[in-house]
């Protein structure tokens, strides 16, 4: 069996599972965001007077915040209300930061187990080889109601990557050129898992980035096979005992993808849609107004450090703006003590409070029409950070941040 | 379940920061004010053209993207009667299934049928009737499973009508 199968046929309590079956899971871990007030509205509904397990719910606020709005303030009241009354054990206020990172932080990703989210980027946490998916709020009513959720077994992509990164090329340049060659619907309904030596000696935060963005292929799920690295960061964050699931020799795959990164070069997702993938050579010179750096993507200590190689001691372009969003209070906190930040701000960038930040278009640094904005976010969707006439294209932290000091989408040196 | 509309006809990869801008997700429980808000950015003639109980009709890939749940919610709130893709994105077909937005894969089907079309769905057999070309077409039929979750009118009744009597119910009240 693959890593989807054999999780999923013990989170459902079989010995085993086929590809396409439905089965009933057990959840481990359910999350939401501020759209965990989506999911009281359906749980009022539903009529239960507790939720199943007040130990296994996480909520956080990341996508608004501080509160953008009266509406949003409402909401998070509404919510430390909630959190209070069922007495939820782990409830992050908007001090830590992005979901995708709080959950590994503060020990929430496991191997082997399975993890839900109201968030379509909940792909990430495949990285620690959890079975995690994005669900809907509804749903989320249902677990938090049931502590269960039906769920389809997947099959299952197997990539296998290998080679070393070129200068200045990383897992954001490699996990686009994979988007761009399956489509923004190539891996839909599917399992990926990640095999090979460039993954095995790739970081975390890297793992995080490939996991993070296969959701934007479709994927349902999207593992890193996990190994020594993987356990140690596990046992760092968490106390609880590690089972870690491995695919079977025989595992069966629909598509089997090999991969020499030898001579990637870095990539670029350009408007409208993320499977929209060039060269970065092919569209260099492109004028943008502001560059973003963050998110649940790319907002990491490594994204932060080779940014800041970059930027230190230059100055960006004096017409464009620069937005830094740490993913973390923990990776804010480094970023501080390694000295990112103030090359950041001696550079002439907005350091903003770790969150979602512009990326989803909320607030924090939208876009007028006809402005251009390299990020390196997940979604370069028409209309997502603003006006439906503005541009985003998506990169890697070292592109964005060679491009805020150029004006213009730069290659990296 | 017969499901009769007017088509909608949309192009493929349809995502759901299309249909429901990201500006609006701070509404998290008012849905009919969710529903003034479909396609409002990307295609704003939508909500001048379109009509309660139309159907829309999608290439492939119908709700990509995020997970807000109010892309199916708006839809539904504004009386879409069925959404029919050529494929869906799997968190925005889940969705709909729990609103009781009845979503029916059918590959081929943008060739088969135009804007403004009537059709004629129906959801047990997954056979659809285009009326104007009186052609039938076969869309992938529902698993009983999940039939029976939009009969119920979604997710949250059907959960309701389950948990009356089991034992999960007794336990926490």
């Amino acid at each position: 069996m693959t890593i989807a199968e054999k999780i999923l046929a013990k989170a459902s309590g079989k010995k085993a599972v086929l590809p396409n079956e439905i089965v009933m899971a057990k959840v481990d871990v359910a999350m939401s965001h501020e759209n965990a007030d989506v999911v009281l509205r359906s749980f009022r509904d539903i009529g239960i007077k507790k939720v199943w397990d007040n130990e296994k719910i996480v909520i956080l606020f990341d996508h608004r915040i501080p509160a953008e709005s009266e509406k949003s303030a409402t909401t998070h009241k509404r919510l430390r209300a909630f959190v209070k009354e069922q007495n939820i054990k782990y409830f992050y206020d908007m001090k830590e930061g992005i979901c995708h990172q709080i959950l590994p932080e503060f020990g929430h990703c496991r191997p082997g187990e399975v993890l839900v989210g109201t968030d379509s980027h909940t792909t990430t946490h495949g990285a620690f080889g959890t079975f995690a998916t994005g669900i809907g709020a509804t749903e989320m009513a249902g677990v938090w109601a049931t502590g269960e959720l039906w769920l389809k077994v997947p099959e299952s992509i197997k990539i296998t990557v290998s080679g070393t990164f070129k200068n200045y090329v990383s897992a954001k340049d490699l996990i686009l050129h994979i988007i761009g060659e399956l489509g923004s619907d190539g891996a839909n309904y599917n399992a990926v898992e990640f095999h090979g030596e460039t993954i095995r000696n790739m970081s975390i935060a890297s793992r995080m980035v490939l996991s993070n963005l296969s959701m934007e292929m479709g994927a349902k799920v999207a593992f890193v096979v996990p190994d020594e690295k993987t356990i140690s960061y596990v046992q760092k964050n968490s106390d609880k005992n590690l089972e870690t699931i491995l695919p079977d020799e025989d595992a069966k795959y629909i598509k089997e993808i090999n991969i020499d990164i030898t001579n990637l070069e870095s990539q670029v997702a350009c408007p409208h849609s993320v499977d929209n993938v060039k060269l970065l050579k092919e569209i260099a010179g492109t004028k943008i107004h502001q560059a973003l750096i963050g998110s649940c993507t790319n907002g990491r200590l490594e994204d932060l450090a080779i940014a800041a190689k970059i930027l230190n001691g230059k100055n960006i372009h004096p017409e464009i703006r620069l937005l830094v969003i740490p993913a973390s209070r923990r990776i804010y906190l480094e970023a501080i003590k390694n000295g990112f930040i103030e090359i950041f701000v001696k550079a002439g960038g907005l350091v903003l409070n770790p969150g979602c930040g512009p990326c989803l278009g909320a607030h924090q640094g939208l876009l007028a029409p006809e402005e251009v904005c390299v990020a390196t976010t997940n979604r370069n969707f028409k209309g997502r950070m603003g006006s439906p006439e503005s541009f985003v294209y998506l990169a890697s932290p070292a592109t964005v941040a060679a491009s805020a000091i150029r004006g213009e989408i730069s290659e990296p040196c | 379940m017969l499901i009769r509309g007017k088509v909608y006809k949309f192009a493929s990869n349809i995502n759901t920061d299309v249909i429901y801008p990201g500006k609006y997700l701070s509404i998290t429980t008012d849905r009919e004010e969710m529903a003034k808000h479909c396609f409002e950015a990307a295609y704003p003639e939508f909500l001048e053209n379109a009509k309660k109980g139309d159907i829309i009709v999608s290439g492939k890939n119908f709700g990509c993207g995020s997970s807000r749940e109010q892309a199916a919610t708006c839809l539904k709130y504004f009386g879409i009667g069925a959404v029919v893709a050529e494929s869906f994105a799997r968190i925005f077909y889940r969705n709909a299934i729990n609103l009781a937005l009845p979503v029916i894969i059918a590959p081929g089907i943008s060739q088969k049928i135009e804007h403004n079309d009537t059709i004629e769905i129906n959801l047990e057999t997954g056979i659809i009737k285009n009326m104007r070309t009186t052609e039938i077409i076969k869309a992938n039929r529902l698993p009983p499973f999940i039939l029976k979750i939009i009969n119920d009118g979604g997710l949250i009744p059907y959960l309701k009508k389950k948990l009356k009597n089991s034992n999960i119910i007794r336990r926490i009240q």
